[in-house]
Formats: structure tokens, sequence, C-alpha cells
């Protein structure tokens, strides 16, 4: 049953779809529906991350980077010189593909750990300069930034903006389910399992790995600006290495090469934090043992792991 | 000038020495498991926080100091046992999760069992600067400088000349052949694991009274101690000593005569030069894939 | 089978969010103050104390009858510095929680956050974070008790001029509080005769800061120094600055008023100066100055009771969870509006920052005799006279 949601894409759309519309049964004021926004927007970058990580076996610990260069981007844009928000989104956007094209073609030469941190260096880079900066980005304490327009009228209230991120994570998981099955996709995974045969047999490895980089860049910045506009500021706390962690363990968890499963990442983590408030004190001790007692546990990570059950219980 | 120089140099060595032993720890684990044990900065932590504790406590420092280390041992020890001996052979991103989440773990553990303040620590000969050429070091300084060079002059004897180092070099060059001629894999792993602890240690409680210690000064230096490994080179012991060196010089150096804000970016920019163009780091062996 | 799989998804989801679900309600409902503080993470340092302080304070009240006749609830969350976080528990506290009032914002970033939703929401708001850009301009629901960065840089700069300096240089870190300090001790500099000549920073979790103070120390003509700094900076740069020899001036913030940063700085904090709140010299007040009773009040209470040093970060809070409980009182009633009313409205008002003043241009209240310059000696802060 679980399984079948890793293969026919429409089945499974459908049910996120689903699942989607319903939700708002449950969540009852305001506070439940800011919680589900984040959801949202953490799940649309963890999908675009699953694609690095999980099918094309890269890594990056940096990609907060260019969630907070798309939110910082879109901030600016729209904050300081007045453009409308949407082209300030596509702008940011744009930017942050092209430096993570830049960027890309000479990190992703690196392997294993040594792109872990170069990754790292990359978003620690980032993240100094948009604390510094502060005539541009107001500095740590961060700046504030104007809701969201779309033609013409601002998007505003947590419910209006539930829609809008319910919709954008649909297109997002639907890209990623397409790309995971076209020629590119099967070329990446070819060069996950090895890199060499792909070669082999014609695949350009370095070509296909900058561009599930980018691809997954963009879909970080786009959620940057979005989270930007939805929160009304932006400060450097979204560009941290602790961040990009968070970002990667979302992806890990919920199962690598599984892009629902990305998404259950990001719901779990992202809502875990307001159940542990319950602890108090303990919050950070029963968040890492949380963190280290999945892992160990479910090192395939959820969903793929629910699903190996499943078809073990299977008659 | 010149002064001015020699000062930047002399910080620049200190602080280099700090994270060339962070560096070390990360080695030796990856060394034996290929794992990156990002809970590194956190067994600093221990070694600081515990030595201020137990000194407070009213035991004598140097007591104080050899109990902090052994406690931040068996941490090291329960954490290979209990996280990453069960977790074997799962994929590089799941153990680097794992010992993130110890990471968060101890640290959450360390503000309840101590608390979330700054803390220092008596220095070891007194806080009177030496002047050196025109430049003032402090004696704890001196201090950090001499343990890490004893340190890195033990390890060396150790891998080159004992038999039970010699076995942890070659578990890390083949592990199938260290197996078969009889080398216990699976203790030498917890070895590891307990003497990277300890090296940690040992620079917490160094730094302690220079740069003051409190539940979350094992981030950074985690963060700087692994950028310092890659830097040298991943395994390689003279690379995370050189490794250490230089990124402490270059931020140092970046402070003084650059810019005291960027001198993380210049840091970390150097470090990803040097990765572009030797991919291995400056010591580190070139990779070669099976195909 | 998709239907089951969106089933089981449902059942997770309605799951996770009855886990959110508050607790019972009370008979009498409860006067709820909401709270959110820096608890851990970077400015724990002040979360912690305040934390404490306002957990303390309303047992007190609890015990000694209540307020209006209820009791008072605290409904506190830990947002470790991250603005984002305090704006998510902010919105949790007024739609779930729905507390009377808040309390809280150990940061000026998490303040500034949450700025926009206490106005939506008609909420009264009493920050404990720093900056001059919280009540500047003044916002209708917003109130806060610390002094101001800029009140800080005045202080220094009188006595810096008392002391014949005009000519200085400034030192200041890489966080929130540090920058905007530094910001308006620049604007205001011009105002006191003060020529800031040399300006270095250091980076967060630095270790290190002499490759800053040499350059210092080599730029002729500096005749003090300052350091716009908090946390673990400023006792480090203290312990350097006595390292490499520096024997002009040095003045701290006010983020560093504790007897922590002497403690950690040793003995190159002697003579270091600061402005700082009464409640540090609570003892060695006259008996004649009016602050007297209650710091000395505040101060054995939570010495008393936690085993450690006073605060004045701890100060604040008590001032605000105070402040509001007057209000309270004043408007007979939980009502937003009232409350707001009569928190404006509060004369003559003595807490442990200094006496307030409020107006509706002005929703901190304090001046400048709110803040006393005090100096390390033998280890302990005295008052400068």
């Amino acid at each position: 049953m679980l399984a079948h949601l890793a293969a026919p894409r429409t089945r499974g759309l459908l049910a996120l779809a689903a699942f989607i519309a319903l939700l708002p049964l449950a969540l009852s004021n305001a506070y439940y529906y800011d919680v589900a926004v984040l959801v949202g927007l953490n799940a649309i970058v963890c999908v675009g991350l699953n694609l690095l990580i999980g099918y094309a076996g890269q890594i990056s610990l940096g990609h907060a980077g260019f969630f907070g260069l798309g939110a910082y981007g879109s901030a600016v844009l729209t904050a300081r010189f007045g453009w409308p928000p949407v082209a300030a989104l596509g702008a940011a956007t744009a930017g942050v593909m092209a430096l993570a094209f830049m960027i890309g073609r000479p990190i992703l030469r690196l392997k294993g750990h040594y792109l872990a941190v170069a990754t790292l260096g990359m978003g620690v880079i980032i993240s100094i300069v948009v604390a510094t900066e502060d005539r541009l980005t107001g500095g740590p304490d961060g700046m504030a930034v104007p809701p969201l327009a779309l033609f013409g009228t601002a998007v505003q209230g947590e419910r209006a903006w539930y829609w809008l991120t319910g919709a954008l994570l649909l297109a997002a998981v639907w890209l990623a389910l397409n790309l995971v099955d076209s020629p590119p996709g099967r070329a990446l995974r070819a060069l996950h399992s090895t890199e060499v045969g792909a070669e082999v047999v014609g695949i350009d490895s370095a070509r296909h790995k900058v561009m599930v980089f980018v691809v997954s860049a963009a879909f970080a910045a786009v959620a940057g600006s979005l989270n930007a506009h939805y929160a009304g500021f932006v400060t450097p706390a979204k560009v941290t290495f602790l961040h990009s962690i968070e970002l990667v363990t979302m992806v890990v968890f919920g199962g690598m090469a599984s892009t629902f499963g990305a998404v259950i990442g990001a719901a779990v983590l992202t809502t875990l934090p307001q159940l542990l408030t319950l602890f108090k004190d303990y919050e950070m001790v029963v968040f890492g043992a949380v963190m280290m007692g999945t892992m160990v546990f479910l090192p395939r990570g959820l969903v793929p792991s629910l699903a190996a059950l499943a078809r073990r219980t299977r008659p | 000038m010149s002064a001015a120089f020699v000062q930047y140099l002399l910080t620049g060595l200190t602080v280099g020495a700090i994270y060339a032993l962070v560096a070390l720890g990360f080695s030796i684990i990856y060394n034996a498991s290929q794992v990156i044990n990002f809970a590194q900065g956190e067994f600093v932590m221990i070694g600081g926080m515990g030595a201020v504790w137990l000194s407070a406590a009213g035991l004598p420092l140097p007591l104080a100091v050899v109990l902090a280390v052994a406690a931040a041992t068996l941490v090291g020890l329960a954490l290979e046992k209990l996280a990453v001996e069960p977790a074997r052979g799962a994929p590089v991103v799941v153990l680097i999760i794992i010992t993130i989440g110890a990471s968060i773990f101890l640290r959450g553990l360390a503000t309840i069992v101590w608390d979330k303040k700054l803390h220092v620590l008596q220095p070891f000969s007194g806080d009177a600067p030496i002047a050196v050429l025109g430049a003032t070091i402090l004696p704890q300084s001196l201090w950090v400088l001499g343990v890490t060079l004893l340190i890195v002059l033990l390890l060396a004897w150790f891998f080159g000349r004992t038999l039970l180092g010699k076995a942890m070099l070659a578990t890390s060059h083949n592990r199938l052949a260290a197996q078969l001629v009889g080398v216990n894999v699976r203790s030498l792993l917890c070895l590891s694991f307990g003497l990277s602890a300890a090296l940690g240690a040992v620079a917490g409680v160094l730094v302690a009274p220079i740069t003051l210690t409190s539940y979350d000064v094992g981030v950074m230096l985690g963060l700087k101690g692994f950028a310092a490994a890659i830097l040298g080179g991943m395994g390689s012991g003279a690379g995370a000593v050189v490794g250490g060196l230089v990124l402490g010089i270059a931020e140092s150096m970046s402070a003084g005569y650059v810019s005291s804000a960027y001198k993380d970016v210049i840091a970390f920019a150097i470090m990803l030069s040097v990765l572009f163009f030797m991919p291995s780091g400056l010591l580190g062996k070139r990779a070669s894939d099976r195909v | 089978m998709n239907f089951r799989r969106a089933l089981g998804c449902l059942t997770l989801g309605f799951a996770l969010v009855a886990a959110l679900e508050p607790g019972q309600a009370l008979a009498q409902e409860p006067i709820k103050i909401g709270t959110f503080l820096s608890i851990t993470g970077p400015a724990a340092f002040l979360g912690d104390p305040e934390n404490k302080t306002l957990e303390l304070y309303i047992e007190k009240l609890n015990a000694a009858g209540g307020l209006i006749g209820r009791k008072l609830q605290l409904v506190s969350y830990d947002d470790a510095g991250d603005a984002e976080k305090a704006r998510t528990f902010a919105k949790r506290l007024i739609e779930q929680d729905k507390v009377d009032l808040i309390v809280g914002g150990s940061t000026t970033g998490t303040t500034m956050a949450v700025v926009p939703l206490v106005e939506s929401a008609q909420l009264p708001f009493v920050s404990l974070a720093g900056a001059v850009v919280i009540i500047e301009p003044v916002k209708k629901w917003v109130f806060k008790t610390p002094h101001t960065d800029r009140m800080a840089c005045e202080k220094i700069f009188i006595d810096m001029q008392a002391r014949g300096a005009s000519k200085i240089a400034l030192i200041s870190g890489a966080g929130g509080f540090d920058k905007s300090m530094r910001a308006e001790c620049l604007t205001v500099a011009k105002k006191h005769q003060i020529e800031v000549i040399a300006d270095e920073t250091y980076g967060a979790g630095d270790t290190d800061m002499t490759a800053q103070l040499t350059k210092i120390k080599n730029t002729p003509g500096v005749q003090a120094v300052l350091n716009a700094g908090f946390g673990q900076g400023p006792a480090i740069v203290t312990k350097n600055y006595r390292q490499i020899g520096m024997k002009l001036p040095l003045y701290q913030s006010h983020g560093v008023a504790s007897k922590e940063y002497i403690k950690l700085a040793g003995e190159a904090a002697e003579g270091v100066r600061l402005p700082a709140a009464a409640l540090l010299v609570a003892e060695a007040l006259p008996a004649s100055d009016p602050q007297k009773p209650v710091v000395t009040g505040y101060k054995r209470e939570y010495e008393t009771r936690f085993k450690s040093e006073v605060s004045t970060f701890g100060g604040h809070a008590y001032d605000g969870l105070m402040l509001a409980v007057e209000a309270i009182k004043r408007a007979g009633s939980t009502d937003k509006a009232q409350v707001r009313d009569a928190l404006e409205g509060l004369h003559g008002y003595m807490g442990t920052a200094g006496v307030v003043n409020m107006a509706p241009s002005d929703h901190m209240g304090l001046d400048l005799t709110a803040f006393r310059m005090l100096e390390v000696k033998d280890g302990d802060w005295v008052l400068v006279r």
C-alpha cells in the first residue's frame, strides 16, 4: 500500500491534494494555519533538496544559503527598491539559479565529505555577508518585508497563505515526480549508483549534477521568497548552518529518494518543536534523542521503512 | 607594523592549535570508520565545562582536568556504542544526522547538568602577559601550543611505532584486510571515539581560560575544526595539524589586515579555493574510486 | 489504497493537531500572561533570568491572593533567540492560548518580529529588549521596560567628556544589540563633542580580539575606548585589552551589567566603567534613594530563590510584569484596550530600572537619571559619584 506512493505519480498527488483540501477541518485557529504554512514552505525546499540528496546522491549542507538569498532578494527588492513582489520573486530566484550554476560546476567536482564541507562553507559565507551588509539587509536583526501581492491584491492572513502554499507544494511535487521519471532523472539515478559507470554509457555527469543543484536551489529560493513575505520579515537566522542541517534532516528523516517522504519529513520536523515545548528544559535533549533514535532504527527514513514494513506484512 | 604582525601571528597560532586538536579528533574517527563525528565540538565543551565545574566544586585544578577528560572519553565511548555501532552500514548522510542529533542531545544535557551561562577556568600558570618581539602572548597560549605539540608527537609515535596504532591505520586503509589479519575492528572503532573525545576535551580544557566556555562553545569550534580537517586532507594527521594552523593564521591575519567583520568569510573562502584546486585537501591522499 | 493512505495521513494529521490542544479550562478564568523569551540560545544570558523572574513573581502574586480577585497564569515559550520561532510562538499565545497580555521578547530581533502581530491583534505588549527602534516611532500597543541603547551611549559620552576625552575608539560585535548600539553611538557622538576615530568589529563567537585592539592601540590620538557589545565578546575584549597592555579608560555597555562579566573578565575588569540600573549596587545606595526599596527587595527575592547573582535583565522582566499588574489593577479588568490605556497613563512608577513616566509619545518612560555610572573596583560594582 505505502510502497505504491513512490511509484505512480497521479495517485500520490491526488492523495496529497485530498489531504491539503481536507486538513482545514482540523485547523481551528490561525496558529494551526501558521504551522501548516510553515510546513508547506519547508516541504517545498525539501522536495527540491531530496532531488539532490536522494536521487543524485550528492549532499548539500548549505541549502539554507539559497533559501536565505531568495528571502533576502525578495525582501531587498520589494522593501528597498519598491519592486512588485512577483517580479522580485522571479528576479531573486533567477539570481539564485545563476549563482548555483556558477558555484555548482567547481563544487560538484568534489565528493563525499569534501562536498559536504564545501557546501557548508558556501552557506556560512552567504550567512556572514547577509548579516554584515546591514545597510542593505538590516543586519543581524533583519528587516521588514511588505506582503505578497498577486494580481494587484495582497495575500494576507494565514488562510489565504495556506491555500497558496498548498497549491505551490502540489506544483513542486508534480515537477519533482516528473523530473525523476524523465531521461535526466534516470541519468541522475544512474550516476548516483555509479558515476563512472554512468559516464561509460555516455551520461555527462557534471552537467546533470549541476542541473539538479540549480533546480534544488530554485525550489529553495522560491520557498525563501514566500517565507519572507509570509512572515513579514527576514533575519539571518534563516541562512545559518543550523537551518541547513534542519533541512537535510527533514529529507533524510522522511526518506531519501522519496518525494513524498520529503514532504512528510518536513511536516514532522516542523511540528515537532511545537510539540516539544511540553518538555520545557528537556526540549533539546528530547529533540536530539529523537533525531538519533529515528536514524538508528529507521536509517532509510520514515516512508521507505514503513513501505518495507507494509510489504513484509502483506500476505 | 611588524609588532602587529607578530601579534596576529601569535593569536593565529594559538587559535590554530585548538582547531588542529579538534581536527585531529575528526581525522582519527574518520580513519577508523569513515564517519564524520559532528559531535566532536561537544567533547571540547565537556572538557572545558567539566573542568570548570569540578574545580568550582573544590577539586585541585590538575585533578579536575584529568577527570573532565576522562568523563569526555566515557561519553565518546558511549556515543560509539549506542548511536554509531547500531547504525553500521547506513549511508553517509544518515551517520551525519546521527552525530548531529548526538551533538544536540549533548548540548541539551549540558544545559540541564550545568547551566547556560558563560564560565571561565583559571589559567594554568597565571595570566601575566609575556612580551615577545613587541607583541604579547598569554602564558596559557604557551600551554596550548606546547601541549598540542606534545600530543602531535605522541600521536605520531602511537600510530607509527605501537602495534595498536598501526592496527588503527591498517583498518583505515582496508577494513577487510585488517580483519583478516586478526585486528579487532569493532573495538578499535570504540577506541577511536574514545581517543578523539579525549583530544577534544584536552583542547577544551586548554582553551577555556582564554576563550571562556559555555554549553554551546562546541558548535563553532566543531565547524571550524571540521573545515580545518578537510582543508588539510581528511584522514591525514599531519593534514589536520597543518589545516588547523593555516585556518587559524588566515583568520587572524584577515582580522588584522583586511576586515574583522569578514574574517570568517576569508577563512572559508581560502578553504573553498584550496578544495577547488586540490579536491582531497592539502595533504590528503588522492581518492580513487572502485568502479 | 490511496483512500487508506489518505485516511492514514489525515489521522496522523489530526493526532498531531490534537496534541497541540491546550489543557482543560479552569473554573474561574485566570489572567493569562503570555511570554516568549530566549531561554536557550545566544541570548540565554537575557532570557533565563527573565523567565525565572516571571515565574517567581507570578507565584508570589498568586500566593498573596492573585490580581483583581483572579489567579495569574504564565504561558511561556522559548524562542532560542530565533525571530521566526518568536513569531510563531506569539501567534500561538494570541490565537491558541488566548493570553490577555504579553510581557516578553528578550531581544530586539524577536520583539520586532512580533510587533505587527500584536498591533493587528490589538493586544498590549511589554517588550524586554533594548533597541530604540522598538518605541521609536511609537506603536500603539507596544511598550518597553529597558533603557535604550541610545541612552547608554549618551550616559557614557557624558562621563567621557567629564574625564576630558574627546577622541575615542569604538569596538563592537556582530550581534543585533552591538550593531544597534554602535549605530546609535555614532549618531549621538557629535552632540556630546565626541569624535570616533577608530571603529573595529569582531564576529559572533570570536575568541580573540587582540588583532582589533592592536589596530586601536596603533591609532594615534585615541583617549578612551567603548566596547558596544553583549555576551561573550566584551569579556574577551576586556581580557585582551589588559593582555596587550592598554591603559586608556575602557567603557562597556549596559549589556554586560552583571557580576558574571566581572567573574569572566577577572582582574582585567578593574577600572572598567559602564552605565547600569541601580539594581547592581542596591546595597550601596544611600537610604534616601527612592529606588532603594524596590531594588533591594527584588535582589533579595531573586538571590534567595535562585542562589545566583541578580541580573539587570531579570530586573527588566520584573518591571515589565509589575507595570502590567499595575495597569490591570488600575483598569480593573483585563480588557485589552483599557489595560493599554492604563499602561500609557502610568506616572511616577518606581521600577528596578528607574522611575517610569509613560506618555502617548513615550512608551518607555525612563530618562537618563535611570542610568547610574558604575565602575569595577576590587571585583565588585561601585557607584561613580
